[in-house]
């Protein structure tokens, strides 16, 4: 989940007979799943809030640039190279469409890369890990490019028009992301013994992150609660992560490696594995800015934006120029 | 790390729209920033047909943009309503007439 820890300010959700008539209209007419859009009336808390998720969400796709552009220049391959700059290409574009989805609620593009720079909004924390070998591009790619998936593809039933519509668009991408890795795994752990060991390396330390991108247990949360009253959230984090697990060992199984959880079993009465929780001290920490990696992409972040300062006053200006000469009326 | 500064102008918004095969309208596929329309169609290159999703591009600056409101859905649209002769299915022809 690419949003893992959106509060909301609400006590939970309100029973219908405490709404005003226009949350009560409101509610209705997402009980009826029609699509919100951005001139209807709706709710400050649900503005907020989906402010809050689109925005973690767009920033967790413009930082998670930085581990995989890290493999970019030593790509093993000039294939590779050019497959993985069009991979790292789409998390940008996955980025602009929901940072426009977010505009639509009213904030602008350069509040929001604001607060990402002072630290005011969060991504999720998997992109706070180092990408060591070219064996975790392959991992990045099968296990959270895959976890992005399980979460993205129920988002595209989201009450807000322009968000389900950018996570169309995102969903339709994002499976030659997961293959792209998947079949880089599959060259590892089929490759020589060090290529192999490379993988289960890259498998044991891409695992329990991968976890973590689903964000702690909700089941009892009464922010979830309020967020899937309002359809922005459509599954528990629990259901996902579960289900994840559930496609990803049997893939694991395949490549012949082995998913570094010794309490991992097939459970027949539930048709599911029980597996091991993340540690979540390991995930409030990175959250809060302490995992191994938080301030270089942060810094990473703010240094281009900082330098593109000087490029984008020059278009500016050009433009303004060009306008000038021309008259109004072009 | 400094804090960017608001006060600084943002690159206008642009609506951009794609024809994604020729014999089809262009539809609205987002938004992006652009100081003017050659970076607008730069950009939408980039953003929205890495795919060969399109063969033309649009880009209309956001604020140029004039929209009907939600307020004014009853006014503008429920006097259709009352007009089903509008539609062909309205009238009853018998099948001897012929196709039609
Ligand atoms: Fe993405
Ligand atoms: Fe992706």
């Amino acid at each position: 989940m690419y949003a893992q820890l959106v509060k909301t300010d609400g006590k939970g959700v309100k029973p219908l007979d405490e709404m005003t008539p226009e949350e009560r209209v409101f509610q209705q007419r997402i009980d009826d799943d029609q699509k919100i859009e951005p001139k209807d009336w709706m709710p400050d808390g649900y503005r907020k809030n989906l402010i809050r998720q689109i925005s973690q969400h767009a920033h967790s796709e413009l930082v998670g640039q930085l581990p995989e552009s890290n493999w970019i220049t030593r790509a093993p391959t000039l294939e590779r190279k050019a497959i993985l700059l069009a991979k790292v290409q789409d998390e940008a574009g996955h980025g602009l469409y929901l940072y426009c989805a977010a505009e639509t609620l009213g904030i602008s593009r350069d509040q929001m890369f604001d607060q990402l720079h002072s630290g005011k909004s969060k991504y999720s924390s998997i992109f706070n890990y180092p990408t060591l070998t070219w064996a975790d591009m392959g991992a990045v790619g099968w296990l959270v490019d895959g976890a992005a998936i399980m979460n993205q593809v129920p988002l595209q039933r989201t009450s807000y028009g322009p968000y389900a519509r950018a996570m169309v668009r995102i969903c339709k991408e994002e499976s030659f992301h997961q293959r792209q890795g998947f079949h880089i795994m599959m060259k590892m752990a089929n490759g020589t013994a060090a290529q192999k060991r490379m993988a289960q390396d890259a498998l044991n330390r891409f695992w329990y992150p991968s976890l973590m991108m689903f964000g702690p247990s909700d089941k009892d949360s009464v922010h979830s609660a309020q967020s899937m009253a309002w359809k922005i959230k459509i599954n528990t984090n629990d259901e996902l992560r579960q289900k994840f697990v559930d496609q990803t060992v049997p893939q694991a199984e395949y490549l012949g490696l082995t998913v570094p959880d010794k309490d991992l079993r097939w459970n027949d009465e539930t048709g599911s594995y029980v597996f091991t929780e993340p540690d979540w001290d390991e995930f409030y920490a990175v959250l809060a800015g302490n995992g191994p990696c938080n301030k270089e992409r942060l810094q990473a972040r703010v240094d281009a934006w900082n330098d593109g300062d000087w490029f984008r006053e020059g278009l500016l200006a050009n433009a303004a120029k060009r306008r000038a000469k021309q008259g109004e009326a072009a | 790390m400094s804090e960017s500064d608001l006060s600084k102008a943002e690159l206008p918004l642009w609506e951009i729209f794609v024809r994604g095969q020729h014999g089809l309208n262009h539809r609205h596929v987002g938004s992006l920033h652009a100081a003017d329309a050659e970076m607008a169609i730069n950009n939408a290159r980039d953003v929205y047909t890495r795919r060969n999703e399109g063969v033309s591009i649009w880009a209309v600056e956001s604020s140029r943009i004039a929209a009907s409101s939600p307020s004014d859905k009853e006014p503008l649209f429920d006097p259709a309503n009352s007009k089903v002769y509008r539609h062909p299915s309205f009238f009853d022809i018998p099948d001897e007439a012929g196709s039609m």
